[in-house]
C-alpha cells in the first residue's frame, strides 16, 4: 500500500533533511574530539581537518591528566550515580509494586502525591535542602548528593514502573500466593525479574541527569574531595581558558565515557522511549 | 491504611513496608524542603533571628529597584528563552519525527541515534564546546560562514548584549531537540496502520496526510512536550552558568530566573547571599511553574481530544 505513496524525490528530500540535521547535531562533538588530538598550531591553523601526522599531538591530554584530579572526580561521579540509581530503582520498584498491586484506601492519592515531583523540580527546594544538609552535617559529602538524586529520580521511576507492573499477569502472582510465597518473595522473585527491561529504561532516564548535573554538586558538595566530574570539568575549563589544548582534551575526556555508554545502550534507551513508557 | 475497611482483614504491613522507603526519602528531601523554601520566603534574618515578615520579601522583590530591575529582566529573558524553544525546538522535533517515521526509511536507526547525541551530553560540555566554536579567536564559525559567503554576518554572538540570549537559546534548542523528536516519534509509531490505510484509500497522502490525519492524533503528545519544555526552561540554569558565568553577561542580558536565584541565594562578588530572598525567588519560580502545569492540566489537556484505538 505504501509503495503507491513513495516517490524518489520525496525519499531523497527526507534523507537530505535528516542528513543535514545529523551533521548539525554531530559537528560540534566531532570538531572538539578531532582537535583535541592536535598541536596548538594545528588547532588554529586548520580547525576543520582531522589530525595529520604533522599536527598530531597529545599535549592536551598530558596537561589534563597531570593537572586536574580527574580520576578522583570520575570516581565520585561514579559512586554518586551508581548509588542513587540503586536506591531509585529499588525504592521506586517497591513503591510502584505497592501502588499497582494492592487496593488500599488512599492508593490514588498516594500515587498523585508521588507524581507531584515529576512536574515540580526539586531544585526549587534548594534553599531548604542546603539548610537541612548543614543541620545534619552532610554538606560536602557524597551522601548528600545521593539522597537528593534519589528523591529527584523517584517520582518518574514510580510512575513508569507502576505502568509496567500493571501488565504482569495476576495469575502468576496468585499462583505464587497459593504456593505459600510471601508478598516479599513474590515481589523480588517473580515481579522484579519480569520488569527488568523497563527497569533498564528507567535506569537510563535517571542516570543521564544525575551524571550531568551541575547545580547540586556546586551547592551541596563543592569541596575538592567530593567534586563530581561535571563540576571538576567546569572549574578546570574556567581555569585553563587560554590553554586550548587542555580545554579540548578535557572536553573530549568528559564526552567520551558518556558517548561510549550511549552507543552501547542507545537501543535500550530508544526502545524504552518508543515503547510508550513516557506517553 | 487499609486497617479498618473490612474488620476481618488484618493490617497489611507489607504495603507500608513497600511504600515506606520511597515515601520517606521523597518527603524528607523533596516535599519538606519545597514547603520549607516557601515558608522561608515569608521570613527575614534580623539580628541573627528569623523573623516573620509576611510578604515583605516579595514587596522588596517587586518594589525595590535593586531587586525588581533584575527580577523583571530575568523573567523577560526567561520568557524569550521559552518562546524560542517553542518556536524552534518543537517544530524541528516534530518535523524530524515525521520524517523518521515514514515507512521503510533506510538508516532511520542511525539518524535517531545521532540526533539524540547532544541530549545526553552535559551542559558543561555543550556550553564550552559552543563557546569555542562561536569564539572569534578560533575562527571556526567565521570560517564556515565564509564557505557560504556570509562572513560579513559574523559577530561574536555570545559577547553581544542583543544576540547573546538568542544564541544561548538556540544552543539549548540544539541540545534538546532530541526529546520532542523521540516523544513525537513514539506517538507517530503508535498510530494504527488501519487509520493510515483508510486515509490512503480516500486519497489523502503525503503532506496533507500529515496535517489532516497524523497531526490531530499526536496533539496530546505535543501538549506534553510543551509543558515539559515550559518546566525545563523556567528551571534552567546550567547552560547559562557554564557559558556566561553566574553574572549572566554581557551586562545581565542572558540572566534567567535560575541564575538570578543562584546569585541571590549565594551571593556573587559584591553581592551578599540572602537565603530568604533566594527563597522568595524560588517561590516565584514555583508559582510560575505551578501556573503553567495547571493551565496545561485544566485547560489544555481536558480540551485535547484523545483517540482510543
Amino acid at each position: 500500500m505504501s509503495t503507491a505513496t513513495r516517490s524518489l524525490p520525496r525519499t531523497i528530500g527526507a534523507h537530505a533533511i535528516l542528513l543535514t540535521y545529523t551533521a548539525i547535531a554531530l559537528f560540534p562533538v566531532i570538531l572538539v574530539i578531532m582537535n583535541s588530538f592536535k598541536s596548538r598550531a594545528g588547532i588554529f591553523g586548520a580547525p576543520l581537518t582531522p589530525p595529520t601526522p604533522k599536527t598530531f599531538d597529545l599535549i592536551g591530554y598530558t596537561t589534563v591528566i597531570g593537572q586536574g584530579d580527574f580520576i578522583h572526580y570520575f570516581q565520585n561521579s561514579l559512586v554518586v550515580t551508581v548509588a542513587s540509581l540503586f536506591f531509585v530503582l529499588l525504592f521506586g520498584a517497591m513503591a510502584a509494586f505497592a501502588l499497582s498491586e494492592y487496593r488500599f484506601r488512599g492508593n490514588s492519592l498516594m500515587g498523585l502525591y508521588l507524581a507531584l515531583g515529576i512536574m515540580i523540580p526539586i531544585r526549587l527546594g534548594t534553599v531548604a535542602i542546603l539548610q537541612l544538609m548543614v543541620a545534619s552535617g552532610l554538606v560536602n559529602t557524597l551522601t548528600a548528593l545521593i539522597l537528593v538524586y534519589t528523591a529527584q529520580g523517584l517520582p518518574l521511576a514510580i510512575f513508569i514502573l507502576s505502568e509496567f507492573m500493571k501488565q504482569v499477569s495476576d495469575d502468576l502472582k496468585n499462583a505464587g500466593r497459593i504456593d505459600g510465597l510471601s508478598e516479599y518473595t513474590i515481589f523480588f522473585r517473580l515481579v522484579l525479574p519480569l520488569v527488568r527491561p523497563s527497569m533498564a529504561t528507567v535506569a537510563v532516564f535517571t542516570m543521564i541527569p544525575i551524571w550531568n548535573d551541575l547545580w547540586f554538586p556546586l551547592i551541596l558538595a563543592p569541596s575538592e574531595e567530593t567534586k563530581t566530574v561535571t563540576l571538576g570539568a567546569q572549574l578546570f575549563l574556567g581555569q585553563f581558558v587560554t590553554n586550548w589544548n587542555a580545554i579540548l582534551a578535557a572536553l573530549s575526556l568528559a564526552i567520551m565515557p558518556v558517548l561510549i555508554l550511549y552507543v552501547i545502550f542507545s537501543r535500550q534507551l530508544i526502545r524504552g522511549i518508543t515503547s510508550g513508557a513516557v506517553k | 491504611m487499609a486497617a479498618d475497611i473490612r474488620p476481618k482483614r488484618p493490617f497489611r504491613w507489607h504495603i507500608a513496608i513497600f511504600l515506606a522507603p520511597a515515601v520517606l526519602v521523597y518527603t524528607a528531601i523533596m516535599i519538606l524542603p519545597l514547603a520549607g523554601t516557601l515558608q522561608l520566603s515569608l521570613f527575614r534574618n534580623i539580628e541573627q533571628h528569623q523573623v516573620f515578615v509576611g510578604l515583605d520579601n516579595f514587596r522588596t522583590l517587586f518594589g525595590d529597584p535593586n531587586w525588581s530591575v533584575n527580577f523583571w529582566n530575568a523573567l523577560r529573558n526567561n520568557v524569550w528563552f521559552f518562546i524560542i524553544h517553542m518556536l524552534v525546538q518543537n517544530p524541528i522535533g516534530v518535523m524530524l519525527a515525521a520524517l523518521l517515521s515514514s515507512p521503510r526509511l533506510r538508516f532511520a536507526a542511525f539518524y535517531r541515534t545521532a540526533i539524540f547525541v547532544p541530549t545526553i551530553l552535559s551542559f558543561v560540555i555543550v556550553g564550552f564546546a559552543w563557546k569555542l566554536i562561536l569564539s572569534p579567536l578560533w575562527g571556526v564559525a567565521p570560517h564556515m560562514m565564509d564557505l557560504v559567503g556570509l562572513k560579513s554576518l559574523f559577530t561574536p554572538w555570545l559577547g553581544k548584549e542583543e544576540y547573546a540570549l538568542t544564541a544561548l537559546s538556540l544552543i539549548s534548542v540544539w541540545q534538546f531537540v532530541g526529546i520532542p523528536m523521540m516523544l513525537i516519534y513514539a506517538a507517530l509509531l503508535s498510530i494504527p496502520e488501519e487509520v493510515i490505510e483508510a486515509a490512503e484509500c480516500d486519497g489523502i497522502t503525503g503532506l496533507s496526510q500529515f496535517w489532516k490525519i497524523k497531526l490531530p492524533l499526536i496533539l496530546p503528545s505535543i501538549g506534553i512536550i510543551s509543558i515539559l519544555t515550559f518546566v525545563g526552561n523556567f528551571n534552567a540554569f546550567d547552560l547559562i552558568y557554564t557559558a556566561q558565568g553566574a553574572l549572566a553577561g554581557p551586562n545581565y542580558s542572558t540572566d534567567i530566573l535560575g541564575t538570578f536565584l543562584y546569585r541571590a541565594f549565594f551571593g556573587f562578588q559584591l553581592q551578599v547571599g540572602d537565603p530568604n530572598m533566594g527563597a522568595a525567588i524560588a517561590t516565584m519560580m514555583f508559582l510560575i511553574i505551578l501556573g503553567g502545569v495547571c493551565v496545561y492540566l485544566f485547560l489544555v489537556q481536558t480540551r485535547l481530544r484523545r483517540y482510543q484505538f
